[in-house]
């Protein structure tokens, strides 16, 4: 009997561990077939010094902790099912013996613990201020659910309010000061920084740096409503030139472009949308929503959900709530007429 | 050593209490039975104070939160299983995902291994009952109360919402206006009570009603696991109790200690949620560690490799698991020194860890397994163990967790760490202790399909959350974009967990054919070596008809030692059956020190228990007269508690005299 126990377990273990690692096989390909690459992977992708160090950390954790994981396994593994001589199965044998496997094993995982902490604590403080001081300074504030984002200057016309969207020049550390504006949320740029909390009554600073142009994928990550899935932002770092040209853009007021539709567009948005939105150069001053003084320059709306396509704004402007249950912006019932004026003025905001 | 009172010399008793034996049927057993019966029917259900009754309460009860939970976490899996899906609103899926951390984490780990303890100290420890009987009683029905309390609000669609963390400003007023958060914030300080009363009486319970003979090291090994998370709890609970009551009195009275706007401070939320938190979380695991510590030897035909080496491990990794909080908030903006400080404490409380892995590995290897089902689960939990404990290294090291923190990797790392440790070690338990419980085996044949659709369902759902999480995948989010490379682990999860939910009601069918159909078990089938295994099965009211007197940490093994160890007695010795009573013996080295004499059956407990919950609704309701009205009930329930009875006396004669006693 207690043979056949033996030859079932024997037999569901095997084909447990198959399984096991097929399973866990498939996802990793999977994921990385999925769409080439997923944006807040940082495990793969790390495009700056504030977060490659600890993508390093990342790997020889990973590398040693299978190693240490597939150790055990296979001590268990033997342990369980090793031959026995099959003499004195009455005797149960004395306690003392065996201390020498708590002796060693304890020794060498306390050896590792020790060095694992000593490298992560050297890759602290490596990551934890910019070779150079930061060239650029900001400030991101987290609402419910978007970021807003002010960019300083010491002279005071040349700062500027945008949203979601961060601009910054490569090769450069970026000091990123962090603020909420209700809960706390979390600022998260995978693939350029860790996370750190944005605290109401508090001031986080966090440095940041991209060594390659490109666009890096962001996101809360501490929960903060019903919303939270879906508070994303962008962070785009581009070469010195490029950055420079877009921060005059971002300085300039709207532009006033006058047609019929677009003046009805205008006027729609200051009855109805400038008790929130500010638009620089209108009367709209809203300070509860995203500046929208550029809003055609950016990427993506509503926090990352959407691309900005004059259909998707369309979209987002009246059904904003099916996108996003539970935002603070309102679905405004809107004629067919009056959403094409807003478009066509929303469409000036170069 | 045939009369243990002779050996102690000044016994500090009221009496010399005989010593005899008294085998099942003879006059003296009949009278102890009828001493100790609970009255049939409802009466009796209310109010009796017997442990077994209790600690069966309490594993059923918590195993019910435990399906509430998993179901929480099944629709919760729907949802996700692929991109942009809209069965769950965001709402109900923070209700949801909110639910099933407290009811996890609050309902059914903790109160699960109370279950266990309460069933198993006093037949382990050779006694007739724990330390404090009704305030046993109180303790579940304390326990019952709060958890209602906690899922009252849950059906009109107003459970709390603001994660089991609960964090400020999130969780204030300005942010959730409805009741959700003051039902959770005074549903936990109820359970406060119920957690608080019932670690004082375990630790009580250890040093105080073990058998004559039973020094402090040879106690089970299991015993060692609830004492440590019991006396952690004592410090944890009044941090939770505290922060819970704050923030209701910020909701309710307009006090500003987490009101930005007026100088409160978020990041004491944090601190005291996190001061309480991470003991909390050895609280739930080092009992369950101590099950398989306890148990596995069994099935490996050998005792434990170290025991004391086991025991003081446990012990450390609680000490460690007071300075390890602010590892839940590396990501808060602290600075880099502190940081460090936390990190390293964090890689360190893992040495502990190493030492009962190993402990575990070389009895199975030194051992000669017996492959019941039991054992499966045991060796099962040892592979889950290592995974959990090698993730959570990972997001000890600091720069990394500024990365894994708040991701999929964290979830999977606490599951490991919450199913592996506690769930596969709890189910596995109740497949070791169903005879004694219930006087039946449990089956076999579905003992191992259980197990395996277990294993197999877990990791499948779990292992690929690690994955997920590096990818990137963050926390409490109610539905993802298609774009994310999330969809494929995410599909395969979902597969995983409902598996091991299959794997979970073929253990629970297990159960109930057990219990009617289940082979008659005699009182030791597993040939296992402690007290609890020397008395029939299922247990009879009073657990020993003779106090035994202890003389090896395996009684029942002592014959077949090959290392000499002394004998123990367990058909002769203190009878005690003028009234309710049990030997109460001394902390360290268990020499009999007086006769406890132990309450009866009282309503009490479940009336203050009551009225304290009803007063709870009351202030929860802003019922003000009622709210009054019950606080006087609980007076009322407490006066007649506390009313003298000269039954209960324990009265010791000669002060002077037993001064010098006790210290000889």
């Amino acid at each position: 009997m207690k043979d056949s126990a033996f030859r079932f377990c024997n037999r569901a273990a095997v084909k447990c561990a198959f399984i096991l690692i097929a399973l866990t096989a498939a996802p990793v390909s999977a994921a990385l077939a999925e769409n080439g690459i997923a944006p807040l992977n940082y495990f793969l992708h790390s495009y700056g010094p504030a977060s490659t160090p600890a993508m390093y950390l990342g790997w020889v954790l990973v590398a040693l902790l299978l190693i240490i994981l597939a150790v055990i396994t296979l001590l268990l593994i033997r342990a369980v099912f090793r031959k026995r001589s099959s003499e004195e199965t009455l005797i149960i044998k004395g306690e003392a013996q065996g201390m020498r496997w708590i002796y060693i094993g304890t020794a060498i995982s306390t050896g590792i613990l020790f060095s694992l902490a000593i490298y992560s604590l050297v890759t602290l403080n490596i990551i934890a201020r910019p070779a150079q001081p930061p060239a650029l300074t900001l400030t991101v504030t987290g609402y419910d659910w978007w970021w807003k984002v002010e960019y300083e200057d010491d002279d005071p016309a040349r700062r500027f309010v945008t949203a979601n969207e961060i601009h910054i020049p490569v090769g450069q550390a970026v000091l990123v000061k962090l603020k909420s504006a209700d809960v706390i949320h979390a600022f998260w740029a995978p693939a350029l920084a860790g996370k750190t909390q944005m605290i109401p009554g508090l001031i986080n600073q966090k440095w940041l740096q991209a060594d390659t142009e490109g666009v890096y994928r962001g996101q809360c990550t501490q929960y903060c409503g019903v919303q939270h899935a879906h508070m994303g932002l962008e962070i785009v770092a581009q070469n010195t030139a490029d950055f420079r040209k877009w921060q005059d853009a971002q300085r300039k007021t709207a532009a006033m472009v006058s047609a019929f539709d677009v003046d009805a567009g205008r006027n729609l948005f200051l009855d109805r949308c400038a008790g929130c939105h500010t638009i620089r150069g209108t009367g709209a001053v809203g300070a509860h929503a995203p500046d929208l003084t550029h809003l055609k320059s950016r990427r993506l709306i509503a926090a990352g959900r959407l691309t900005n396509t004059p259909e998707h704004l369309a979209e987002w402007i009246t059904h904003a709530q099916e996108l996003k249950p539970g935002a603070r912006m309102p679905s405004m019932a809107l004629t067919a007429a009056e959403i094409s004026g807003l478009s066509a003025f929303l469409s000036t905001l170069n | 050593m045939s009369n243990a009172s002779q050996s102690t010399p000044g016994l500090n008793l009221t009496r010399v209490p005989d010593v005899g034996s008294a085998p099942i049927g003879s006059a003296a057993e009949i009278r102890l039975a009828q001493l100790w019966e609970t009255a049939p029917g409802w009466r009796g259900w209310l109010s009796t104070v017997d442990h077994k009754e209790i600690g069966i309460r309490y594993l059923v009860t918590a195993f019910i939160f435990l399906l509430m939970g998993g179901t929480e976490a099944l629709i919760m899996r729907l949802q996700l299983a692929r991109p942009d899906q809209t069965l769950l609103t965001p709402e109900q899926y923070s209700q949801l995902f909110t639910m099933h951390g407290i009811t996890m984490i609050f309902l059914y780990s903790a109160p699960m291994l109370s279950g266990f303890s309460n069933y198993l100290w006093p037949l382990m420890l050779g006694s007739r009952d724990m330390a404090f009987p009704r305030l046993n009683a109180i303790s579940y029905w304390f326990f019952l109360f709060a958890g209602i309390f906690l899922y009252a609000s849950f059906p009109l669609g107003q459970a709390p919402n603001a994660g089991w963390f609960d964090y400020v400003p999130f969780a204030g007023l300005d942010y959730n206006t409805g009741p959700n958060i003051d039902v959770y914030a005074l549903g936990m300080v109820l359970l406060g009570i119920s957690t608080t009363v019932g670690s004082i009486n375990f630790i009580v319970t250890l040093f105080r009603t073990r058998a004559p003979g039973m020094s402090i090291n040879r106690v089970p090994i299991i015993v060692w696991g609830t004492f440590t998370a019991s006396v952690a709890n004592v410090f944890a609970i009044p941090s939770v109790s505290l922060v819970f009551f704050l923030l209701w009195l910020d909701r309710q009275t307009g006090t500003h200690f987490f009101d930005v706007v007026n100088g409160g401070k978020p990041m004491l939320w944090q601190h005291l949620f996190w001061m309480f938190g991470h003991p909390w979380v050895y609280a739930v695991v080092l009992p369950a560690m101590g099950i398989v510590s306890e148990a596995l030897p069994t099935f490996c035909r050998r005792p434990l490799v170290g025991y004391s080496a086991v025991a003081l491990s446990t012990m450390a990794t609680m000490l460690l698991g007071f300075g390890v909080w602010i590892h839940h908030m590396f990501a808060t903006g602290l600075p880099a020194l502190a940081l460090s400080f936390f990190g390293a404490a964090s890689m360190v409380i893992s040495i502990p860890s190493a030492v009962a892995v190993f402990a575990w590995i070389a009895t199975i290897w030194l051992g000669r397994p017996v492959f019941k089902t039991p054992f499966l689960y045991f060796a099962g939990f040892v592979f889950l163990f290592v995974v959990g404990g090698l993730s959570g290294v990972m997001t000890a090291a600091v720069p990394l967790d500024f990365q894994l923190n708040e991701t999929y990797f964290v979830v999977a790392h606490l599951h490991y760490v919450l199913i592996g440790i506690n769930v596969f070690p709890v189910v596995g338990g109740i497949y070791y202790w169903f005879p004694k419980f219930f006087g039946r085996m449990m089956n076999e044949t579905l003992g191992k399909w259980s197990f395996w659709v277990m294993f197999i369902g877990f990791n499948l759902g779990f292992f690929p959350m690690h994955l997920s999480g590096l990818l990137g995948m963050p926390r409490r989010i109610y539905t993802y974009a298609p774009n994310m490379g999330w969809n494929t682990v995410n599909m395969i999860t979902t597969l995983g967990s409902f598996i091991f939910a299959a794997g979970i009601l073929i253990f629970l069918a297990n159960v109930f054919i057990s219990l009617k159909r289940g082979a008659i078990a005699h009182s030791n089938p597993w040939d296992a070596p402690t007290l609890e295994w020397a008395i029939p099965s299922p247990p009879p009211a009073y657990n020993f008809t003779v106090i035994p007197f202890v003389a090896s940490r395996h009684p029942l093994w002592e014959d077949r030692l090959d290392e000499g160890s002394g004998r123990s007695i367990l058909d002769k010795g203190y009878l005690l059956m003028e009234g309710r009573e049990t030997i109460g013996t001394t902390p360290l080295d268990a020499k009999p020190d007086i006769i406890l004499k132990m309450p009866g059956d009282s309503y009490a407990p479940f009336l203050l228990a009551l009225s304290t919950s009803l007063a709870f609704a009351g202030l929860l309701l802003h019922w003000r007269d009622f709210t009054a009205l019950m606080s006087l009930a609980c007076t009322l329930s407490l006066t007649a508690w506390m009313w003298p009875s000269k039954a209960l006396v324990q009265c010791v004669p000669d002060i002077n005299q037993d001064k010098g006693a006790a210290h000889g």
